[in-house]
């Protein structure tokens, strides 16, 4: 555990250390502002919890494309500068690199999610909204980033760099998004399993309105275990090369 | 301190390490020597347990590399290639890091960093960003972190690579005084860097162990004393004067310019006194007469059994190994 947590504090210094954090932080900030004003508050009357879903809706959106950025460094930049060694040759476990390297890029992008509570804020103080609608948009965000995160983990465990990282990850993480459309257009037992396997539009559009499910969090954690699962493994397995 | 017995390890179907065995005892400084491609660098990522082997058994202070891996890491410090280094980070905070990382905490830790440092003479840059550092600064971080949890082994991947002469000179310095406190092992591809800090050398070839000299046995496993002769003159009528003398057992022309010749004689016993009277004898004017540094070409092909490559005999043609 004392690895784990040493890790996760270099890990996050060094998105501090860098302009890449500022810039992703800076640019997500920006994104869920401007579709904040220009969609969820629109020029159309909306009721408070509707503009509420829908701040929920574009921060998912978001949400997803910063775990893809933020994950793509994180055994993939080590690979490509040669920094890997350090920490491959040190008695620490796979286990301990894969869940120090995830949990630092889900608390940086919990740092940005959380970042973003003035808008809901706003509405909580000039609209009508629960403080439990808000807890569970966040709680989605947060367990929605940990899945994604936790893929990009993977990706950045296979890449050689961080640029196949970004497309390895993306790819997956678009890959688990359209089995919402896969289970669409096939018959059961395909599509039964696809909608149930899809990321995002059987298991997030209830946090959005505030519905907590104990189901849906289970799903999200259960995403995030499996990728880190696989991606300790494939550490692993890198040995035997 | 380190055992290795029929270490093999395949790369798909090409084989990098073949039947490797060696042992290196406590305190030793070791040099693993070999050309470019020769599996060095596999050996070392085996012995820090980064890789596995394909077949055969590796060991350090009696823990096995695949068993125990963990174990084995805690034991040793480790120099790659290239400075596993976090450029974003400041040389303490990054020495500090590894520190911890081989289980050295608090004011332990700092105060080994502050030694290391030390050691190291890289106090001056503790706190500018690694990736300000120079290449010999990188070199010198590399090694600091390397020894920073007190090791019993430090292996050190092509450590003088890339370094300009002052850098390198440096540097086995810095090599030589880890050997007070560490069993040491390093790759080279240059013979005069392990043989000014080496005990003894492993020559790797194509992935097998031509032989593990002390340093001074190699001379005696190459069995005769290389030197270089430059006279003015033609080549003609030189080799045959040379080849005459009692102890010159091999003459070669390497290179015939500006009316200069020069020669490489492989003497046995070191005849050198008698060459240069005989060469003043005969009217030549010495310009040169001196042993080479021994060199990574010569050493392998007298332990392969094979002649100097690219020397030219007495007519000029080539003379190439089998």
């Amino acid at each position: 555990m004392r690895m784990v947590a040493l890790i996760v504090r270099r890990e996050l210094g060094a998105y501090f250390r860098s302009p890449l954090g500022f810039i992703i932080l800076s640019t997500v900030l920006l994104l869920d502002g401007l579709l904040f004003n220009a969609y969820a508050l629109g020029a159309a009357e909306r009721r408070s919890s509707s503009v509420l879903m829908l701040f929920f809706y574009f921060s998912s959106g978001t949400t997803l494309v910063a775990s893809i950025v933020i994950s793509m460094r994180l055994l993939a930049e080590e690979r490509q500068t040669g920094s890997a060694a350090l920490i491959l040759s040190a008695p620490v476990s796979e286990a301990e690199i894969v869940i120090g390297k995830f949990l630092s890029a889900w608390i940086f992008l919990a740092i940005i999610t959380i970042a973003t509570l003035y808008m809901p804020f706003l509405i909580f103080v000039n609209g009508s909204v629960t403080p439990g609608q808000i807890c569970a948009g966040y709680l989605g965000l947060l367990v929605l980033g940990a899945a994604a995160v936790a893929i990009g983990t993977l990706g950045s465990v296979l890449a050689p760099n961080q640029i196949v990282a970004t497309l390895l990850s993306a790819g997956m993480i678009g890959l688990t998004v359209i089995l919402w459309w896969i289970a669409h257009v096939t018959s059961p037992p395909l599509a039964t399993a696809s909608a149930y396997a899809d990321l995002y539009m059987k298991h997030f559009p209830p946090f959005m309105t505030g519905v907590l499910s104990t189901a849906n969090v289970l799903y999200y954690v259960s995403v995030a275990y499996l990728f880190l699962q696989i991606s300790i493994r494939v550490l692993e397995a890198r040995r035997w090369r | 301190m380190i055992s290795v017995e029929n270490l093999t390890k395949c790369y798909g179907p090409r084989l990098a390490l073949d039947r490797v065995s060696f042992q290196i005892e406590r305190g030793e400084a070791i040099g693993l020597l070999g050309l470019n491609g020769a599996g060095k660098t596999t050996m070392l990522k085996i012995l820090t347990s980064l890789i596995l082997p394909s077949a055969g058994r590796a060991t350090v202070d009696g823990l096995d590399v695949v068993k125990n891996a963990r174990g084995v890491r805690a034991r040793l410090g480790y120099l790659p290639d290239t400075p596993p280094i976090y450029g974003e980070m400041t040389v303490r905070s990054y020495l500090l890091f590894a520190a911890q990382l081989r289980g050295l905490v608090g004011r332990e830790a700092l105060e080994r960093v502050e030694q290391v440092e030390e050691m190291t003479a890289i106090r001056d840059v503790r706190d500018e960003r690694a990736s300000h550092l120079s290449h010999g600064y990188r070199q010198r971080v590399g090694i600091a972190q390397a020894i920073v949890h007190r090791p019993s082994v430090v292996i050190l991947d092509e450590p003088t690579s890339g370094l300009d002469p002052a850098q390198t000179v440096e540097m086995r310095g810095l090599i030589r005084s880890l050997r007070s406190e560490h069993t040491v092992l390093f790759s080279s591809h240059l013979l005069p860097e392990v043989s000014h800090v080496c005990d003894r050398v492993l020559i790797l070839h194509r992935g097998a162990l031509l032989g593990s000299p002390k340093m001074s046995e190699l001379a005696a496993v190459l069995g005769m004393h290389t030197v270089l002769v430059r006279v003015r003159g033609e080549p003609k009528g030189l080799v045959e004067l040379l080849s005459k003398l009692e102890g010159v057992h091999e003459v070669s022309v390497e290179q015939f310019n500006q009316g200069q010749t020069e020669l490489r004689l492989m003497l046995a016993p070191d005849v050198r006194p008698q060459v240069a009277r005989a060469l003043i004898a005969q009217g030549y004017d010495l310009l040169r007469l001196d042993r080479p540094e021994l060199d990574l070409e010569t050493v392998f092909l007298r332990v392969t059994g094979h002649k100097s490559q690219g020397t030219r005999d007495a007519n000029g043609s080539a003379d190439r190994p089998a």
